[in-house]
């Protein structure tokens, strides 16, 4: 039996917590780029696109990020992938973060003014570059304080993915207090640690939004 | 691949599901009304003449709204019998679930509360009604119909999140999952099956509550 110290635990605890930013970091940026896809079809022109990109939000944001990643974790080998506990953690977060972020910038998009578009059309602008010049720099600005506001809940969503035998902040956690019996203090300063990260955070949001034109 | 879905074991699963869905649905309704109460009673604490409850109220938002929900459960379940306060499974998943919910719902009520005109309470004030009957009767119903679409989704998140609760082994939909995936070694098309449950669930309960909240609270409410 291995004597564990209260600055063993918190040591151990604090040396988890990079993979819990590390695949929030990852997820973030995933889920960025891919909700850029999704809000792209979201937003489309095209009727069946439009379809597409709310059929995939209402569908990631209407089941459990559990269920979510029990079916990358179980579905991906059967398309032939080699999974591991991070392909899995990376790719499901991904896929749920890209559904949040693209229907928080459509958002953004159709609180636009008609006339951003118009204004561009009439600069002879191609609808991608005025997405790209005119319209998202505008809906990113503006919905600022809501995406860090996720980002928030990104990182909470992360102790999910302890259940699939991902090594993060509580599954280290739950291996310490099979060690050393001692819950209380464990899950404690779990709490603690993910407070640290997350509270910041909260209040550079609100922040945002206090600074936004809006209010 | 020598790998074909297979649907076969649906047929002696499907009474263990409902049971399940049952149980979900059980959680979140305890929830809903728990969570609701005690989010308006925070929501009025928060507003009240007394510093400290305010501050006290302003704590446990801001310490529930930064730390993970299967955190708070794990704390409740496995860190809470060191104190002496030991919780059944079930009792164990409700209370997180009231506790996590609440925290976001306390803002919602709040927000509710400071949009209703002052003028409003002014008059039943002048009408002679009680500091009580003046909150229930004229300011809290406003507020709900102002905030039932903001209530509505947070009821429908928690409905999801609940799904970690099959951690600490309580038997809802999620766990009779993980049951019969090792059962039956179909562990992607059990799962697959479950999250359509949790997918129609989710869209059940925001139509009742659309129609539910209509009724009570009349016309104007989505």
């Amino acid at each position: 039996m291995i004597e564990f110290t209260f600055w063993d635990i918190l040591r151990n605890l604090i040396f988890a917590t990079r993979w819990t930013v590390l695949l929030s970091a990852v997820a973030f940026a995933g889920g960025a780029a891919v909700g850029l896809a999704i809000l792209a079809a979201r937003i489309s022109e095209r009727r069946w696109l439009r379809r597409f990109g709310s059929g995939y939000i209402a569908l990631f944001q209407g089941t459990p990020l559990l269920m979510q990643l029990f079916l990358m974790f179980f579905g991906l080998p059967m398309l032939g992938f080699r999974i591991e506990p991070w392909t899995a953690a990376a790719l499901g977060l991904t896929f749920y973060a890209s559904a949040y972020l693209a229907e928080i910038w459509r958002g953004g998009v159709e609180a636009l003014p008609r006339g951003q578009w118009d204004a561009g059309a009439s600069l002879g602008l191609h609808r991608l570059q005025e997405l790209r010049l005119v319209i998202l720099p505008q809906a990113f600005a503006i919905t600022r304080p809501a995406a860090v506001g996720f980002l928030v809940q990104l990182i909470k969503s992360t102790a999910l993915t302890s259940i699939i035998g991902f090594e993060e902040l509580l599954r280290t956690a739950n291996a310490i207090n099979n060690a050393t019996f001692e819950p209380f203090t464990v899950y404690g300063l779990v709490a603690v640690i993910f407070f640290v990260l997350c509270y910041p955070l909260t209040q550079y949001s609100r922040m945002l939004e206090r600074k936004s034109p809006a209010h | 691949m020598g790998y074909g879905l297979s649907f076969g074991w649906l047929k002696d699963a499907a009474g263990a599901i409902a049971h399940g869905a049952a149980m979900t649905v059980f959680l979140i309704a305890c929830t809903t009304v728990l969570g609701i109460l005690i989010s308006i009673l925070f929501a009025a604490a928060r507003r009240s003449r007394y510093g400290l409850l305010r501050r006290a109220v302003a704590v446990y938002v801001e310490v529930i709204r930064n730390t993970p929900f299967l955190v708070q459960l794990f704390f409740i379940f496995f860190g809470l019998p060191s104190l002496g306060i030991r919780l059944d499974p079930i009792v164990a998943a409700i209370v997180a679930m009231t506790l996590n919910m609440a925290a976001y719902t306390t803002e919602i009520v709040g927000a509710g509360l400071d949009a209703v005109p002052k003028g409003q309470s002014e008059a039943a004030f002048a009408l002679g009604l009680k500091p009580r009957q003046v909150f229930v009767k004229i300011i809290l119903p406003q507020a709900l119909k102002v905030i039932f679409p903001a209530l509505t989704s947070q009821v429908i998140i928690m409905m999801l999140e609940s799904a970690v609760v099959s951690q600490i082994a309580v038997r809802e939909l999620a766990h009779e999952a993980d049951l019969l995936q090792a059962r039956t070694f179909r562990s992607f098309e059990t799962y697959f099956v479950v999250t359509l449950i949790y997918l129609g669930l989710s869209m059940a309960l925001r139509r009742l509550f659309v129609a539910g909240g209509r009724r009570v609270l009349g016309a104007g409410v989505s």
